[in-house]
């Protein structure tokens, strides 16, 4: 293994960054969820085609309006300039931002999917127990919706590790700023130095299988408690 | 029976054709000449017979495809080192020649930057300033000596943002969100104001090229249309072209030292 400074600096980098990605699409991530799978709006339709969008749209066309809606005359750089922020671009928070877009999807679904399976029954229950809609979501779906939360949360870790042409568009590689791991592998490919880009690439492909193994044992053990129930 | 007859046709009329002199070559050309490239095989199949097939994309990339058998007859690489590392690998039939020399120009779409790029570049007077990675791409190369020479390294290295090649260089200016960039001019050969960097700041961006011997040896035909076109590139007229498309041709730099001494 040849790991460089660089590298071990993108690959801290990349962690921070789906660290906080995850953490934050899990906020926000839930209310959207939860609005997915109890609303009768006809809005459901569009506000789920939207979130969905990133798994059909290639990274390049998502990265190349990010970078022109970020930018000083998109609207979301006006709104941040407004707001004193600067532009996001290059900036860790604005990889931060794209990425939250970039893998909204692998963690609404789950959850999404998790809380439909939950059907109504166990909140009416709870209702005529008299529990408020915030005791209820946090006594009741919470705990039942977990195998949810588990696998969105690895998904949108291991996703977002996996991000590259957004990154790519709007990063400008900058160390220990915008320069993560699979634009770092990128570097090297391009500069011929094959056995670095050896290196990292085989580190994140044990990381990609641990992660996908972790995730479907974990589902197994889930699916057989309910078995058991 | 009935369709064997159409069949025989149509197998005898695909044995007619190839005989004929019209071959395809196909090539790999660095994505920054892509303009250039397009002009250059419309000429010149407008005057032959041959035709030639064009893929584009980054260097590096193009190389690790060559290494890895893609049938290539040509690579136009924009730099020296892939060629050259190509050659010495006995994949090519001969040495890698120049066929462009790349020009550097500072660049703004702001228009409070217009003809006061460099006086805002010394000045330190800008949010960021773009270049492509010099690991990556020898116009990133130029840039960081052209700040060298000016010794700015220091004063901007806090402002810095890389593209992975000369068009993400030229993007992250052209959106806006940098206010200066190191680009080739032949990006922004159009535009109303950029500052040309004197070639005495940086050391000559040469765009190498080489005939590869997958071209020879999957038939001799691929190589004809190969030889022609590489033929057509040293000529007066495709020279000319080059340089419409703002990169210096090798005969004019020749000239150009030729004055200087």
């Amino acid at each position: 293994m040849i790991l460089s400074a660089a590298d071990i600096g993108a690959i801290w980098l990349t962690l921070k960054l789906a660290t906080t990605v995850t953490i934050l699409l899990l906020i926000i991530g839930t209310p959207i969820a939860w609005w997915l799978a109890r609303t009768q709006s006809w809005l459901k339709g569009p506000v789920a085609a939207i979130v969905a969008l990133p798994l059909v749209l290639p990274p390049t066309v998502l990265g190349f309006y990010l970078l022109i809606a970020m930018g000083p005359h998109g609207f979301i750089g006006e709104l941040t300039q407004n707001l004193g922020l600067g532009t996001l671009p290059f900036t860790f928070w604005g990889l931060v931002f794209a990425s939250i877009i970039y893998s909204m999807p692998f963690v609404v679904q789950p959850l999404q999917n998790a809380m439909e399976a939950l059907g109504e029954r166990p909140l009416e229950v709870a209702a005529t127990l008299r529990a408020g809609p915030v005791d209820r979501f946090f006594s009741i779906v919470l705990p039942l919706a977990k195998p949810g939360f588990i696998t969105a949360s690895i998904l949108g870790f291991a996703h977002t590790v996996g991000e590259f042409g957004v990154i790519l568009m709007i990063g400008g590689n900058i160390p220990d700023e915008t320069r993560v791991v699979s634009v770092q592998v990128y570097d090297h490919v391009e500069s011929l130095e094959y056995a670095q880009a050896h290196s990292l690439s085989a580190l994140l492909l044990i990381f990609s299988f641990v992660v996908l193994l972790t995730l479907y044992w974990s589902q197994r053990k889930t699916a057989s408690v309910g078995v058991m129930k | 029976m009935k369709l064997m007859i159409p069949l025989c046709l149509m197998l005898a009329a695909a044995f007619i054709v190839i005989p004929t002199q019209a071959d395809t070559a196909h090539i790999a050309v660095a994505s920054n000449f892509t303009g250039a490239m397009k002009e250059l095989i419309n000429v010149f199949e407008e005057s032959s017979t041959h035709k030639v097939k064009a893929s584009y994309g980054s260097s590096g990339k193009i190389y690790a495809q060559i290494k890895h058998g893609a049938p290539f007859q040509l690579f136009f690489s924009a730099d020296q080192a892939k060629p050259l590392a190509l050659y010495q690998q006995g994949l090519t039939t001969e040495k890698p020649f120049t066929y462009a020399f790349g020009a550097l120009a500072l660049w703004s779409s702001h228009a409070d930057f217009q003809h006061n790029e460099l006086d805002r570049l010394q000045s330190n007077d800008f949010n960021k300033l773009s270049f492509a990675n010099p690991k990556l791409a020898p116009y990133g190369i130029a840039a960081r000596e052209v700040l060298e020479n000016l010794n700015l390294i220091q004063a901007s290295q806090k402002k810095w943002v890389q593209g992975e090649n000369i068009a993400q260089a030229y993007q992250f200016v052209g959106s806006g969100n940098a206010d200066l960039g190191f680009v080739a001019l032949s990006q922004v050969k159009n535009k109303a104001s950029y500052w040309l960097v004197p070639s005495k700041l940086y050391s000559p961006i040469r765009q190498d090229a080489v005939l590869l011997s997958a071209g020879s040896s999957i038939s001799s035909g691929k190589n004809k249309a190969a030889s022609a076109f590489l033929h057509f590139i040293h000529s007066e007229q495709s020279q000319a072209i080059i340089e419409s498309f703002g990169y210096t041709a090798k005969r004019k730099l020749l000239e150009d030292t030729g004055a200087i001494q």
